[in-house]
């Protein structure tokens, strides 16, 4: 076997999988994890090898959930890590990659999704600081973050306006309003967040004011490969724990695994994951050697949403009332994979992004 | 100090096993580092660390053997010897014995670490007859090792509890599963090694001849099936007492 997916293997079967109910139920996974990760190596990848870690976590039993919230690093340092400012790296990049510190990313409000350049928290430059004001909504690691990178509005409408601000914990005027409750990826805390004239230094403005938007948008680009990672992955999870259960299970004196209409089930879920898996690993190589790819960075992760929708479905179908059951893996999957179709833009958004560039 | 550890690749304990026509192990299958032999490499590592030196790996097998020493120096052995040559296909325990005893003699390492018995050949008989080819005394079972000075002991496992061993090093000692928990590669171990020495080495390198076998296995049966267990009713009343006295009877109790 490979060696990074042994390890990874060896990691999920020793660090997480006996832990992942309990952290399901508690609704966070503990700091510590960050560090066991850091220390071999798994937040401080590449593109191609992250993929390979996120995937093979998954596909040894734990889910995209857990690595959301593992891997939140992945949506709330690169913007930090690009601008290039040494303090800055020395501050929240490095001992991020090392465990020792949990980052998020908030650029969502209540009234801001999709339509991320409406957004409204704003920050008012006041000497060396900025005031910061507004609210965040459904943030990943939110509860648990050391820092938040945070869009907010330093300058006029539109998207011109917006520029990334570090805010750290225990920063005056700024608290976690909410944890919110979740339908899946419940080992992942999601918060609401609130800030009331917070003052946040101005050395803590990440590249310079006004280019918020356009640092968003460079590094949706992994974040939507990420999250097409974790649809295929989950995909291939889920085939592999239908198959396991339809060479078992035996309905009038046959095995599952022996009756037509599943085994075309099986044989549709393990194509659509595969090719999920194949065009997503293509276009991500592409992305890595620094090609345009946007077009293909969206209808891959519509692809493999699709894959992961389509197999968690199937899967739990096949295991019959089995599935529905809070203690059988596909019934989590069946719910994490939900927000694979909403989160990082939702499947229309990205459907509007391929039809603008099919000259629509 | 010089810590020299046999790994042997096997096929994969996890997929299914078979027997080539001659009885030999299937081998066309997925393959990895024999896990007993991980154990032997973690012992290794924590004597390297504790005491300084350098862990060498040697295996003896097809060229993909290759993969089974990279995955030990992806855990932190510093370099390989990967013993490999077509007369040595289907080498038995003897042939194996010499091939890695003169490859192991090359590098006068003070401690030879093998695993009690390989995961798929399992007889047990390469390390002792290395030991002897390698004129070293032989410690084994071990599921505790020290070293100290010239002096090498360890807790020898024994089925009520263990014996305390020493010998004079150089020595070969055999481990046991549980001797420590084998570390996994982290990511920068897994690129580091990529850049590690393996030296590959064939008979005529070692100067020995293949000569005849020892040992052949003639036949190969499957172990007597299982008698289906003794069922006890229990009526609500007499079903604790029937399990004791089958319990006591079978003296497990
Ligand atoms: C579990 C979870 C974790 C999250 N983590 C983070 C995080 O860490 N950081 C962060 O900033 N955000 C996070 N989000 C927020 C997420 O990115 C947004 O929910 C997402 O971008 C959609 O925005 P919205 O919820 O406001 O939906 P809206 O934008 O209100 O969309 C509602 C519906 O309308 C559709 N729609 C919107 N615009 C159009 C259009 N132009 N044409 C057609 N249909 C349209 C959408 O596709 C959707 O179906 C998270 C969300 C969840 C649920
Ligand atoms: C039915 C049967 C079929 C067999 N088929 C084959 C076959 O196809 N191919 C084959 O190679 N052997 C085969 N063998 C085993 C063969 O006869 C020798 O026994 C074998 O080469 C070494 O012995 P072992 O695996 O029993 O090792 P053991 O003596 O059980 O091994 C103990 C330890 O010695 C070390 N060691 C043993 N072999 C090596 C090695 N090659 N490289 C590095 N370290 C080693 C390891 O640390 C190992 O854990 C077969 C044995 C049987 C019983």
């Amino acid at each position: 076997m490979d060696l990074v997916r042994d390890t990874v293997r060896r990691f999920a079967e020793k660090e997480v999988l006996p832990h992942l109910e309990e952290w399901e139920t508690r609704g966070e996974v503990p700091h510590d994890l960050h560090r066991k990760a850091a220390a071999l190596g798994l937040m401080d990848t590449d593109l191609l090898t992250g993929m390979t870690v996120s995937e093979e976590l998954i596909r040894a039993g734990a889910s995209s959930g857990l690595c959301a919230a593992l891997f939140t690093h992945g949506i709330a340092i690169p913007h930090i890590r690009n601008a290039g400012d040494p303090a800055q790296i020395a501050r929240w990049v490095t001992p991020t990659l090392a465990g020792e510190k949990i980052g998020a990313l908030a650029v969502t409000e209540p009234d801001a999704g999709s339509d991320v350049a409406r957004l409204r928290t704003r920050a008012v430059r006041q000497g060396d600081h900025y005031v910061v004001n507004g609210a965040k909504t459904f943030i990943t690691s939110g509860c648990r973050a050391d820092f938040v990178t945070t869009a907010v509005r330093t300058g006029g409408e539109g998207y011109q306006g917006v520029s990334l601000l570090v805010i750290e914990k225990g920063t005056p005027g700024f608290t976690v309003s909410r944890k919110l409750q979740k339908m899946g990826w419940l080992c992942s805390d999601t918060a609401e967040l609130a800030f009331q004239d917070a003052r946040v230094p101005v050395e803590n403005l990440v590249g310079e004011e006004g280019t918020g938007f356009l640092q968003l948008m460079r590094n949706f680009q992994s974040e939507r490969i990420g999250l097409a990672v974790s649809a295929y992955a989950t995909a291939g999870r889920c085939v592999d724990l239908a198959l396991d259960w339809a060479r078992q299970r035996e309905t009038f004196g046959r095995k599952l695994a022996e009756r037509q209409v599943i085994r075309h089930k099986l044989a549709e879920m393990a194509r659509r994951a595969d090719v999920a898996r194949e065009y997503t690993l293509a276009v991500a190589r592409r992305l890595d050697a620094g090609e345009e790819v946007t077009l293909q960075v969206s209808m891959a992760k519509n692809t493999a949403v699709e894959a992961a929708e389509f197999c968690a479905y199937q899967a739990l179908q096949i295991f019959g009332g089995a599935g529905y059951m809070r203690e059988s893996e596909v019934e989590r999957h069946y719910r994490d994979v939900r927000i694979l179709a909403i989160g990082g833009g939702t499947t229309e958004i990205m459907n509007e992004v391929i039809a603008a560039r099919l000259g629509l | 100090m010089k810590i020299v550890v046999t790994v042997k690749q096997v096929p994969d304990p996890n997929a299914t096993q078979g027997l080539e026509s001659d009885n030999t192990i299937a081998r066309d299958r997925e393959v990895v580092l024999d896990p007993g032999d991980e154990y032997g490499i973690e012992e290794g590592l924590v004597l390297k660390e504790a005491q300084g030196g350098e862990v060498i790996l040697v295996s003896m097998g097809p060229e993909r053997a290759r993969d089974a020493i990279r995955k030990g120096l992806s855990m932190g052995a510093d370099r390989g010897i990967l013993i490999t040559d077509e007369q040595l296909a289907g080498a038995d325990a003897l042939l194996t014995a010499k091939a890695l005893a003169a490859a192991i003699k090359a590098e006068s390492p003070d401690l030879v670490i093998c695993a009690t018995e390989s995961y798929d050949g399992s007889t047990g008989m390469v390390p002792p007859m290395l030991a002897e080819l390698l004129d070293m005394p032989q410690l084994t079972t071990a599921k505790q090792v020290e070293v100290s000075g010239s002096k090498v002991t360890i807790h020898r496992q024994t089925e009520d509890g263990y014996q305390v061993v020493e010998a004079e090093t150089p020595a070969l000692v055999t481990v046991t599963a549980g001797i420590a928990e084998p570390r996994y590669a982290s990511l920068k171990g897994i690129m580091a090694a990529r850049s590690k020495e393996v030296k590959q080495v064939g008979l005529s390198d070692l100067g020995i001849e293949k000569g005849e076998a020892a040992e052949t296995v003639l036949a190969v049966n499957d172990a007597e099936a299982r008698q289906a267990g003794e069922v006890v009713e229990d009526d609500g009343s007499v079903g604790v007492e029937k399990i004791m006295a089958v319990l006591q009877t079978a003296k497990v109790v």
